[in-house]
């Protein structure tokens, strides 16, 4: 059976070149990078081509601008966390209801340890209530994390302006670019950013690899305190074929950037108008106009997403969904629930997220076998248009998405 | 997140059974809400002279597991007297299927709620779509009361919060009302705990000599210790085959008209000792004194 696989924001194909690149250091490119001979200092050079190749992709001034880590994760924990470490008078962060868990977790953690966390508000199409975060902003404030664009949604924030805001109070500025980096251009040389996360298998690049960009000048304090690797700031003997992986997918990623914003783009649209078109009472999640080329979340009405994405997969298309079945929870996505989605289209969300690799085929493969599983499921709903909802809440509480 | 589903759910979900609403129903009960993330509406249709459940459809909005749940409960009851059909638990729905998640057991319980709602508005009890919802609310994230929560703790004998969120979601919101959860939990396992331990059914056949033991190991630590609290006793006369007879003796002597007694001893003994089991009530001068 074909496979089309849609949810490239949960993760992508690694990129043939890419593999290719790696696999010498699987092999007989063992070295250290920290050993004297040329055995392993060869190795080194070819980190530090790699760290070159991302650095010129995020348009870094400097190539030590770059920390390697082994996902985005730990490039979201260091960051914080050394920013709370290098402020020690400052005792709040600043972030965002719809962060990723690398983040949301994090800072609830620091909650619990004493720390002032402030989560700002999302409107209905997902965008960042400014106002509360031109409020919250302070002296007090050690860093502002906001992420770049939403991994669910694809709603891109104001980051700039936000790092810009962040500078005025003294704050350190931290963006989880995870789901941006390669689909939108960058340019750091330009930028106001401090700190900016990325992740190597969102990119085509092999799980277990990530980095973290540091400005220059930017007050830093380790995570992963070792030896003398990354100049000092993160122990550990370095993920070489992981490292150099990146770099190949970085650069893959410079090169196929103009595709990502014309083609994908046109293929991510004509997927998304194809299905409000021919499927009734569907919306779609999160401001349509500043938004990742490749993502689309849309939700199905009177019908839920785990029964959604079942059928899905016998048909062979790959997606994923905010209902509370699938994250493993009770509840639905926590940035849909911050975006004040009704429930009765909360529960029936699904992302359909592209890459490079898809093609119209794909797309014209969702459109033909997609609305026959929505009008199905709704043949077993027992709510419809003629059958609504009773009355009862239809948001579930922001409050929850503080969790 | 992949669920582990059994092939029997899965075929339960791919191709559900008797789907749809039904016109006209003898009872039709609706549980969950799509605020919760399932709801679920089941329609039965009963014989008025033999009390057999003829047809049985459903409607459900949810994730697999719950449309498993309803289209097997619907299997399941069609055929059974609406008596027979209550004794259903959650957990026969999940043995019914092969298993379900631990994560989803609140699917299961959702249908048995669904069925008892449906024969109660076939019997005409006022009751509202909260039907089971009587009792204090402890978690308001989902609408859970403690009734709710003590009873799906005796029925799949649960032991922690988090299994008590599996099976009614309490719990799975903001979490606040975990320590909540504990108490009734610590609650219940007293109170069960005070309670003689229930021992499973032997197995596949029994030899006469050995159902004998066993009748008389259930009299003397299930049924005499619960009669005697009540001031009555009961006294083994004879055993033959399946039929065993007893006789009532104090106060229960009295009350046996009522027929409640009778009626719970037999039952305790089918429940521990064999579904075949009859009890004859002997009624000698001499026991009663």
């Amino acid at each position: 059976m074909r496979t089309v696989y849609l949810d490239n924001n949960a993760t992508t194909a690694v990129a043939p070149e890419v593999l290719e690149a790696m696999l010498p250091f699987l092999r007989e490119r063992y070295g250290n990078p920290s050993s004297m001979h040329a055995f392993g200092g060869d190795v080194g050079t070819d980190v530090e081509r790699a760290r070159g190749e991302l650095a010129a992709l995020l348009g870094a001034e400097l190539t030590s601008e770059i920390l390697f880590t082994s996902c985005g994760t730990e490039s979201d924990n260091t960051a914080i966390l050394s920013a709370l470490e290098a402020s020690p008078d400052r005792k709040q962060v600043i972030t965002t209801r719809v962060e990723h868990p690398a983040v949301l977790s994090l800072v609830k953690h620091l909650e619990r340890k004493g720390f002032e966390i402030v989560r700002i508000a999302v409107d209905r199409d997902g965008n960042l209530d400014m106002v509360e975060l031109r409020a919250a902003l302070s002296t007090r404030t050690a860093i502002v994390s906001v992420m770049w664009a939403n991994n669910e949604t694809g709603v891109v924030f104001p980051v700039e302006e936000i790092a810009r805001m962040a500078h005025e109070v003294g704050a350190i500025f931290h963006t989880d670019a995870v789901q941006a980096v390669g689909k939108l251009p960058m340019d750091m040389k330009r930028s106001s950013i401090d700190l900016l996360s990325l992740s190597g298998h969102k990119l085509h690049a092999p799980k277990g690899v990530g980095a973290l960009y540091i400005r220059r000048g930017t007050k830093f304090r380790p995570m992963v305190i070792g030896g003398h690797q990354e100049r000092n700031r993160r122990g550990g003997t370095e993920n070489v074929a992981g490292i150099v992986a990146l770099g190949k997918a970085a650069e893959l990623a410079g090169r196929h950037l103009g595709d990502e914003q014309t083609r994908v783009r046109a293929l991510r649209d004509k997927l998304e108008q194809g299905l409000l078109e021919r499927v009734p009472d569907t919306i779609v999640n999160g401001s349509r106009e500043r938004r990742l080329p490749n993502t689309t979340n849309v939700s199905f009405e009177f019908v839920e997403g785990e029964a959604i994405l079942l059928l899905l997969d016998r048909l062979g298309v790959c997606a994923s969904s905010g209902s509370a079945c699938t994250s493993g929870s009770l509840e639905p996505s926590h940035v849909l629930r911050a975006m004040g989605v009704p429930f009765t289209f909360a529960h029936g969300s699904v992302r359909l997220s592209l890459s490079r690799y898809n093609t119209d085929e794909d797309v014209a493969h969702v459109l033909r076998e997609l609305p026959p599983v929505i009008a199905r499921l709704r043949e077993i709903s027992p709510f419809s248009r003629e059958h609504p909802v009773p009355d009862g809440p239809t948001t579930c509480p922001t409050t929850c998405g503080a969790k | 997140m992949a669920w582990d589903y059994s092939e029997k759910l899965k075929d339960h979900f791919f191709n559900p059974r008797n789907v749809g609403a039904m016109s006209d129903a003898d009872g039709k009960g609706e549980v969950g809400s799509i605020a919760c993330g399932d709801a679920l509406t089941f329609f039965i249709k009963v014989n008025p002279k033999s009390k057999i459940i003829e047809k049985a459809t459903f409607k459900t909005f949810g994730c697999g597991s719950a449309i498993a749940s309803a289209s097997a409960l619907t299997e399941m009851v069609i055929g059974k007297t609406i008596e027979d059909a209550l004794k259903i638990t959650n957990q026969d729905i999940a043995e019914f299927l092969g298993g379900i998640p631990q994560e989803k057991m609140h699917c299961s319980v959702m249908g048995r709620e669904a069925l008892e709602a449906a024969v109660a508005a076939m019997r005409g009890e006022q009751r509202g779509p909260d039907v089971h919802d009587e009792g204090a609310i402890v978690c308001h994230c989902f609408g859970v009361t403690d009734q709710k929560i003590e009873r799906a703790i005796r029925e799949n004998n649960l032991r922690t919060a988090e299994q008590v969120t599996n099976y009614t979601k309490a719990g799975g919101g903001c979490g606040s009302c975990v320590p909540e959860i504990e108490a009734i939990l610590a609650k219940v396992r007293e109170e069960e705990s005070r309670k003689p331990v229930p021992r499973p059914k032997p197995a596949g056949k029994m030899t006469q000599l050995k159902k004998i033991a066993l009748i008389q190991e259930t009299i003397e630590h299930e049924i005499r210790p619960v009669l005697q609290k009540d001031g009555g006793d009961l006294e083994l006369v004879d055993i033959d085959g399946d039929t065993v007879h007893v006789t009532l003796v104090g106060h229960c002597a009295g009350c046996r008209s009522a027929g409640f007694t009778a009626g719970w001893i037999q039952d305790k003994m089918r429940e521990l000792v064999a579904d075949s089991i009859v009890i004859a009530f002997d009624e000698t001068e001499g026991a009663a004194s």
